[in-house]
This record gives structure tokens, C-alpha cells and sequence, in this order.
């Protein structure tokens, strides 16, 4: 049998961004697999690189911004596409989510114009079939059909984010980036919206990449889970391990910042971190994390570790996972 | 350790507010023009201003004041530049360098004043129905609207017929045409500061009316005013130009835009005596895109909008 | 289908319906008519006072320097309701305005109103034409430079608009006469140095008609070329703010070209400021007419002015300048009611 190319393929890509003083390094040497059907979690604080590595599946990102590494849709890679090429992938092969509630949407167009235009410059319908298949679109999300002639304003944050949902999904692609899709919503309809994509994941059996700062976003969707940290993954595995039994001190302490309700044992417990994720431009020497380290040791400010497998398919950056 | 009580160390006093203040100010000053040094557009504009106003306060030594007397020209009419009269005269024989030298004074001259009146009438305006909510802020604000549909050189027309012509009513016709412009976005800017947290604070510790608008709205707002003051002088110095044209400046003054009107008048076209049409309007053109680059540059610089990008 | 709990819908699906039965585009429209009638009150108020700032005798300043019989100076008192108090002297203006009289121009020994209406139409020409042009050219000039800010066409476009706005534009118009009119060196003298038409050509003829097209060429290129510079900078600040927005970044993620990114989310949203911006300077537009037709001699509105304010025939610049007024006014609603069409958040 032939084998099948993961659907998403990241091999040590490294992203820059030239500013005037100096190159910001967002992304350093990250790889990651997604296979079909999978849901992956990308976790870290602002600033961490995670939406930068979602910008570039797409080759979405401002014109200053350098792009290492292998970066692979369905087998092809993307950096070396042609730009036709990648015009023809961009939303049939892979979409992506943006946050609704901003101005992701055109404040002057309609939804049903918005959500049809992927359809009709693709080719996969005219005009009146894609209005049709808008209608059957916004079904799908849980919107009613006639809302496409509203217009962007006049829908609330958690309706626009349905709607940025069922934009992703227009040209039926089978790897779908989700970029904090419940930021910025209310507590309830965040759980509306995670239902709604989980389930979709399911039926339509696409890959599901999702972006948060919100571990517990995360927690409750996602099979895998990678946490970011200063432009690198320091930890990548099963979600359930990952949050409970964390490998790398960084996870221990971002799952731990979360509380679980109704575990009085929880509200006891220190939570938070002190410091601040550091400044791309300005990284600590040895590891990235050992200045707010709670367990660091002294190899820490000198020695630069790399993911280290911790069980299978299971991998931490940390030099308390013993080595290979 | 045995101190020497006598020798008391001298304990600095705490800077007050104001000095605090004031250098705070002085270092977004500094900010402002390490900025404005970069452009250069910016300071291509400065130093064609700088040029300008130097040429025009030298004038007197430069170019006899009895240039201008009619009744003392020495020249033929309307005749091409030559060696002792390096632009040609004009149709009284008068030296055009002279005039041009002379009319500098008068168009800029005209153009700071109407400014001036144009920004006070504007700023106190603008604020005012920024910060006076209800029915008076309102009505100021309807007013301002008003004004700005007029359009302004009808308005300026039928005012300088009836107040008569002269240099102060030619800068007070354009300060009372102008102010709306200004007005409008010194209000808008008025608007965003007062919604700051700290001007509530003000208003709560008792602060009036008088006092929120002096030393926190105005401060705030002065940047602001600064690029529009810039932009507003180049409207000042076409508008001054363009009445003179008409014939509704002062009829003893020599500006550009009089030259203009004497040059038209007098058929310097028909005639082919360029130098009499072409350098003041290329005066004005050079001063006003000067005024212009600066008015730019500053804003850009200033609107934190503009800035983030 | 999915079974999920839409509450939040049934409140906007009042807004979605309610669109259609008490449709927000109407009271748009009406409030935009209000204010511009609001408008028209006030000038009409301002209007009335500024000639009677004047000090002295209102009678003896209307007709100033003229040799004029008493009885036609009571008369005209009279007719103005100068022996009355302020109260009555408005209702007469009212009443004046109503029945389209504006006085008795000096010069003309004419109606203002009928010296008005016999030269109105030259003015909406070259106006018009002139406005028409330098939006379509001044937008798409605009749209060009700004959205590749800093290249070699934007930085020509900038600095060639800069330079225009900066000019005035009666002298540009000098310039063009001087180049295409007398012409000079190798810039041939082939447009007519003023006036609208030839002397013995036939108006309705097709001649007619090219000789006025002829005559036009310089002055409505000068009126082009000084808008064009305001429109173009407007436009090209309007697009440059949009271009860091997000829906932008949607829109190249969907596969759109380029050009399409800009032509169909781009551009519209960046004609919505520059309406606006284009509206407030409608005054500039009637003001640039006045010194063009005076510099080419068109028999408009605006050389109208020039010759009235030589004299000074206050009658006729009474009126002249109520009718600018109302231009003005009428340009700026048709701009609100564009701009209506335009953004529909201030529809709904």
C-alpha cells in the first residue's frame, strides 16, 4: 500500500519578520504532523508564534516575514508553490477560521455574498448554485438561511463567528486552521461554537488545527495538544496527558493556571507564573523558559534543549525528561 | 561612621507639577522633531520656509522700498529681464524682483494673520462643542456644520465688498471663512480626550469647566492644532492670493496675487511677459507646497492613527 | 440538522425582518433631507443679515453712487420692507424669495434673477464636466498609488498632486493659456484664449457644438486638474488606512487575486471616507469656478462675480451668493444619499 502524506507536514520551519531594527525570529524550528480526520491543539501565550505558524500554512503573512523550512499540504509544499497554485489550495485545501467578532468580515457586503465568493472563484458553482449552497452552508452552522442577506454589523459576535465557520468550510477543505475561534465570546456561546466545530470535524472528516491561549478551549476538543513557547514546541502529546501529567514544567504551569471547578483541592493550589514570555528579539542563553523556570537547573541557562520523546508519541523540550 | 551633623546634605526639593510638566513636554518635543528629521519631504519643506521668510524679512535691504513707488520707476514697461533688472518690470516700469521681494512680506504677513484668527475662532469652537454636551455644544456644533458648507469665497467676496478693502480685512475674511475645518477637527479630537479616564477624575475632583478644557483638554489637544495651524497657513496664502486676484486686496499693497491681478489686467499674457505671470504664482506654488510637506509631515508624525502602521 | 440552541437569533431575527418593513434606507434619507433644509434656513437667516451689517441707510447703500429718483429709492424701500422692523423686513425677504426676486441688479438694470438664470447654464457645464473628470481620474490615480504606497507611481503621483494642490488654480489656468492657447516653443497655441464660442458659428450646429467643446478644452482641464490633486490624495490616505484591516487578510486567504483583494473589498471600503472628505470640499469647487471663468472668460456664474464685485453690485452678489449657497447645499445631500448607498451600517 502506498503510504499517505500527512495532510499537514511541518518540518522545522523557522519564520522572521524584518523590522527596522533588527530581525524578530516569531518561529524557530518547528515540526509538527497532522493526519486526516485528526484535531490538534497549538497552546501559548500572546506572542508565543502560534498564529504566525497558522498565517504561513497559507502563505498568509505580511510581506516582510521569511519562511524556512518544509511547510507540506497533502504531500505538496506550500513555500515552493506557485502563486497561481496557492491561490487554486488557498480555502479548497485548507481554510482557515479567523476570529469573527473582529473585522475579519467586509463591513460593506452582505454574508451570502461573503460566504459565496470562495464558492464561484473556484469554479465549484454559479452565481444561484452558490447562493443555494450558501443557504445549506449556514444550516450547517446553525444560522438560519435568510441571514444572508444580513449584513455584518447587524449580527452579534457569536453569530459572525458561526458565519467566519461556515466561510471555512465553503469549498469543502480538508484541513481547517481555526485561529482563536472562541476569543472574545461569551462563556456559553463558546461552548456552542467548540461543539459545533468538534462535531463538524467529525462528519466531514477533515483535519482540525486549533489555535488558543485557552487551554481549556483546548482540553475539551482537541486528541493532540502542542504547547508554544517562544517561537518553539516544548511539549507535543496526547491532550489528556499533556494537560494532566505535563512533561515540561511551562505545560505543568499553564494547565495549572486554569482551575477546575469544583476541586477545592485546586483553589489551594499556586497558580500563575511570574515574569513575562520574553522578547523574540532578546531570548535567553540555554533554554527559553529557565528564567521563570520553578524547577530550573543550573544547565538550564547554557544548554538548549530540543524535544525529547517522553512516552509514545509523546515529546517535551526539557532536560528533566531523561534522554534519549 | 561619625557624620558631621552641621554639614547637612542639601535635600533636593521634589520637582513640581509644572516642571514635571514642562519636561515631559520638552522631551515629545525632541521626540517630534528626531521624527520630523527623517522625513524628507519634511524638512525639504522647512528649509524652502526658512529660505522664504529670510528673503522676505531682508527685503528692505535687498530691494529698495522706493522700488515700489510708481511715480520712480525707472524702467520701460513691461519689458524682459535684462542684466539691471534680472525679472523684468512691470508695466510701470518697476523692477518684478522687487515686487516679488516686497509682495512676500505682504502674502505671508497676510497669511499668519488670517491664520491666527482662523485658529482662535477654530480651536475655541472646536473645544467648546467637544466638551460642552447638550443643547450647547450642540448648537455650536450645527454651527460649525453650517459654516462649512458655505462655500468660502462667495462668503469672502460679498465680506470684503462690504467691509472694504484692506490687509486686515482681507486676513480677518479668511480667518472667518476658515475656522470651520479646523473647528471640526479640533472637536473630534476634543471628543477623544475628554473620554479619558483622567479627565473624569479631574471632573470628579471639582475640576470646571474652564480649568478641564485649559490644562487637559487644550495640552492634548495642541499637537494637533500644531499640524492644522501648518496646513492652515497654506489655505491662508492661496485664499489671500486668490482676493488679491480679484482686486479685493489692499489697493496700496503689493502680494503676489495682486501682482497676478495687475499682470491679468494688464494683458502680460497677450503680450508673452512671462516673467510678470510666471514667478509670483510660482511663489505662492513654492511656499504653500512648502507649508503643505511640513502640515504632512507633522501629521503623520502626530496622529497616533497614522503612526501605528 | 443540528439541534443547538440559537437564542441570541430570535433577537436579531426582529432586525433582519424589521429591515424590510420599516426599511432604514428611508430614514436615512429623510434625516439627510432635514439637515440640509436646516442648512438652507441658516443661510437663508445668514443671508439676510450680511448685507444688512452694512451701517448707514439699507436704500441708500443698495443703490450707492447711483443717481437713482427718490421715488424709486422709496419704492424700492418699500418693496424691501426697510421701513419696517427686522421682523417684517424678514418676512419681505421671505416673501421676495419665495416669488424668485432678488432685486435689481446695478449693472444689469436687470432682475438678479433673470441675470442669474441667463448665465447659469456655462457654469453647470464647466463645472460639471470638470468634477466629472477629476473624480474619475482623481479615484483611480488615488487608488493606484495607494495601494502600493512607496513605489516609483506613487511617489510621482504624490508629489505631481501635491504640487497641483498647492498651485492656485487661476494660475494654472494662466499656465495652460500660456502653453495652449498663445503658445510657447514647441507647445502649439491651438486652444482659444477665452469666451465660450466663436463669433459667427451656429450654436445648435455640429460646428456649434465643437466649437464649444473647443472653447471649453483649457478651462475645464485647469478645473480638472486642480480637484484631481484633493480627490487623489483623499483617496489614496482612504485606501491606505483599509489596507492593514482584516477582512482584508479573509479575502486573500479565500484565493482572491490581488487585484480583486482590492477592487471588491478594498476600494469600497475606502470610498466611504472619501465621500465624506470629497462633500466638505464641494465649496472649493464653486469657489475654483469663479477664477477660472474670470481667467478664461466664460460667460458663468463665476465671471459674473467678478464682474459684480468690481462694481459693487451688491444685489447681484446677494444672490449670486444664495445660489452658490444652494449649489453647495443640494451637491452635499446628493453626496449624503451616495453615501447612504454606500455604507449600510447607516442604514440599519
Amino acid at each position: 500500500m502506498i503510504p499517505v502524506a500527512p495532510l499537514l507536514e511541518l518540518e522545522d520551519v523557522s519564520i522572521t519578520y524584518a523590522a527596522r531594527d533588527g530581525d524578530v525570529p516569531a518561529v524557530r524550528g518547528v515540526s509538527l504532523t497532522l493526519e486526516e480526520g485528526q484535531t490538534l491543539g497549538i497552546a501559548g501565550e500572546s506572542g508565543c508564534g502560534k498564529s504566525t505558524l497558522a498565517a504561513a500554512v497559507l502563505r498568509l503573512l505580511p510581506a516582510g516575514a521569511r519562511v524556512t523550512g518544509r511547510l507540506a499540504l497533502d504531500g505538496e509544499d506550500v513555500l515552493a508553490m506557485s502563486w497561481g497554485r496557492l491561490r487554486a489550495v488557498r480555502w479548497s485545501g485548507a481554510s482557515v477560521i479567523f476570529q469573527g467578532a473582529l473585522h475579519s468580515l467586509n463591513p460593506v457586503q452582505t454574508i451570502g455574498r461573503q460566504v459565496a465568493e470562495p464558492i464561484v472563484i473556484h469554479g465549484l458553482a454559479d452565481e444561484s448554485g452558490a447562493r443555494a449552497k450558501v443557504g445549506e452552508l449556514l444550516e450547517q452552522v446553525g444560522l438560519p438561511a435568510r441571514h444572508a442577506d444580513a449584513y455584518p454589523h447587524q449580527l452579534s459576535g457569536g453569530q459572525k463567528q458561526r458565519v467566519m465557520i461556515a466561510l471555512a468550510l465553503a469549498c469543502s477543505p480538508r484541513l481547517l486552521i481555526a485561529d482563536e475561534p472562541t476569543t472574545a465570546l461569551d462563556v456559553m456561546i463558546q461552548a456552542q461554537v467548540l461543539d459545533l466545530l468538534d462535531r463538524l470535524a467529525r462528519d466531514l472528516g477533515v483535519g482540525l488545527v486549533m489555535i488558543s491561549h485557552d487551554l481549556s478551549v483546548l482540553g475539551s476538543a482537541c486528541q493532540r495538544l502542542a504547547i508554544m513557547y517562544a517561537g518553539r514546541i516544548v511539549e507535543e502529546g496526547p491532550t489528556a496527558q499533556v494537560l494532566r501529567t505535563a512533561a515540561h514544567p511551562y505545560s505543568a504551569a499553564l494547565a495549572a493556571s486554569f482551575p477546575t471547578i469544583g476541586d477545592p483541592a485546586a483553589r489551594r493550589r499556586p497558580r500563575g507564573l511570574p515574569g513575562d514570555p520574553p522578547d523574540p528579539r532578546d531570548l535567553p542563553s540555554g533554554c527559553a523558559f529557565h528564567p521563570r523556570c520553578p524547577v530550573v537547573l543550573p544547565q538550564c541557562a547554557t544548554d538548549d534543549v530540543r524535544l525529547r520523546p517522553v512516552a509514545d508519541a509523546w515529546q517535551a523540550a526539557c532536560v528533566r525528561v531523561a534522554a534519549p | 561612621m561619625n557624620a558631621d551633623l552641621g554639614a547637612q546634605p542639601a535635600v533636593p526639593r521634589a520637582p513640581s507639577r509644572r516642571a514635571i510638566a514642562r519636561a515631559r513636554r520638552r522631551e515629545s518635543a525632541s521626540r517630534v522633531w528626531r521624527e520630523f528629521r527623517r522625513s524628507r519631504s519634511g524638512m525639504f519643506g522647512l528649509a524652502v520656509l526658512i529660505t522664504v521668510v529670510l528673503l522676505a524679512l531682508l527685503a528692505p535691504l535687498l530691494a529698495d522700498a522706493q522700488g515700489l513707488d510708481v511715480t520712480q520707476a525707472t524702467g520701460d514697461p513691461l519689458s524682459p529681464p535684462t542684466s539691471g533688472y534680472p525679472l523684468g518690470t512691470d508695466e510701470a516700469g518697476r523692477s518684478v524682483l522687487t515686487l516679488l521681494l516686497w509682495g512676500a512680506r505682504i502674502s505671508l504677513f497676510v497669511g499668519f494673520l488670517a491664520t491666527l484668527i482662523s485658529m482662535v475662532i477654530g480651536t475655541l469652537v472646536g473645544i467648546c462643542a467637544g466638551h460642552f454636551r447638550g443643547w450647547g455644544g450642540g448648537l455650536l456644533d450645527r454651527f460649525t456644520d453650517w459654516f462649512l458648507v458655505i462655500p468660502y469665497l462667495p462668503l469672502a467676496i460679498v465680506l470684503a465688498t462690504v467691509l472694504g478693502r484692506s490687509l486686515f480685512n482681507v486676513a480677518l475674511v479668511i480667518g472667518v471663512t476658515s475656522w470651520a475645518g479646523t473647528a471640526r477637527i479640533i472637536r473630534a479630537q476634543t471628543l477623544a480626550v475628554s473620554s479619558r479616564p483622567y479627565l473624569e477624575r479631574a471632573r470628579v475632583l471639582g475640576a470646571g469647566n474652564w480649568h478641564q478644557m485649559s490644562r487637559h483638554i487644550l495640552p492634548n489637544v495642541s499637537p494637533l492644532i500644531f499640524a492644522n495651524t501648518t496646513l492652515t497657513v497654506a489655505v491662508a496664502i492661496l485664499a489671500e492670493t486668490t482676493l488679491s486676484f480679484l482686486g479685493l486686496g489692499d489697493p496700496l499693497s503689493v502680494s503676489w496675487g495682486s501682482m497676478l491681478d495687475s499682470a491679468f489686467t494688464v494683458g502680460a499674457l497677450s503680450t508673452g511677459s512671462w516673467w510678470y505671470i510666471v514667478p509670483p504664482g510660482l511663489c505662492v506654488v513654492v511656499v504653500v507646497l512648502a507649508f503643505t510637506l511640513i502640515g504632512r509631515t507633522l501629521e503623520q508624525i502626530l496622529n497616533p492613527r497614522l503612526r501605528e502602521r | 440538522m443540528p439541534g443547538l440552541p440559537d437564542a441570541p437569533v430570535a433577537v436579531d431575527e426582529a432586525a433582519v425582518r424589521g429591515r424590510r418593513r420599516f426599511p432604514g434606507t428611508d430614514s436615512y434619507v429623510l434625516r439627510r433631507v432635514l439637515a440640509s433644509v436646516g442648512t438652507l434656513a441658516f443661510v437663508l437667516v445668514f443671508n439676510f443679515f450680511l448685507f444688512r451689517i452694512l451701517p448707514g441707510d439699507p436704500a441708500k447703500n443698495l443703490t450707492r453712487n447711483r443717481q437713482i429718483p427718490q421715488e424709486q429709492v422709496d419704492a424700492l424701500r418699500e418693496s424691501f420692507g426697510l421701513d419696517q422692523p427686522l421682523a417684517g423686513q424678514f418676512l419681505a425677504y421671505l416673501r421676495n424669495l419665495v416669488t424668485g426676486e432678488l432685486g435689481i441688479s446695478y449693472k444689469f438694470r436687470q432682475p438678479v434673477f433673470e441675470v442669474i438664470a441667463d448665465r447659469i447654464w456655462p457654469t453647470l457645464l464647466l463645472v460639471g464636466t470638470g468634477t466629472l473628470i477629476a473624480t474619475v481620474v482623481g479615484l483611480r490615480l488615488g487608488i493606484r498609488s495607494g495601494w502600493n504606497r512607496g513605489g516609483r507611481f506613487d511617489k510621482v503621483t504624490t508629489g505631481t498632486t501635491l504640487t497641483l494642490y498647492s498651485m492656485p488654480e487661476f494660475w494654472l489656468g494662466l499656465m495652460l493659456l500660456a502653453l495652449f492657447s498663445v503658445g510657447v516653443g514647441v507647445f502649439p497655441g491651438i486652444f482659444p484664449t477665452g469666451g465660450l464660442r466663436s463669433p459667427g458659428v451656429e450654436p445648435g450646429s455640429l460646428e456649434g457644438v465643437l466649437d464649444l467643446l473647443w472653447h471649453l478644452a483649457l478651462p475645464v482641464a485647469t478645473l480638472a486638474l486642480a480637484y484631481l490633486a484633493e480627490y487623489t490624495l483623499v483617496m489614496r490616505s482612504s485606501l491606505i488606512d483599509e489596507i492593514g484591516e482584516d477582512y482584508l487578510t479573509t479575502a486573500r486567504a479565500k484565493g482572491l487575486p490581488d487585484a480583486e483583494v482590492r477592487r471588491r473589498h478594498a476600494v469600497p471600503n475606502a470610498l466611504l471616507p472619501t465621500t465624506t472628505l470629497i462633500a466638505l470640499n464641494l465649496g472649493f469647487v464653486v469657489s475654483g469656478a469663479i477664477t477660472i471663468e474670470t481667467v478664461f472668460s466664460i460667460p458663468g456664474l463665476g465671471l459674473l462675480t467678478y464682474e459684480a464685485l468690481r462694481v459693487p453690485d451688491f444685489p447681484l452678489l446677494q444672490g449670486l451668493f444664495l445660489v452658490f449657497s444652494v449649489g453647495v447645499i443640494a451637491a452635499n445631500l446628493a453626496a449624503d444619499l451616495i453615501y447612504g448607498r454606500l455604507d449600510p451600517r447607516v442604514r440599519g
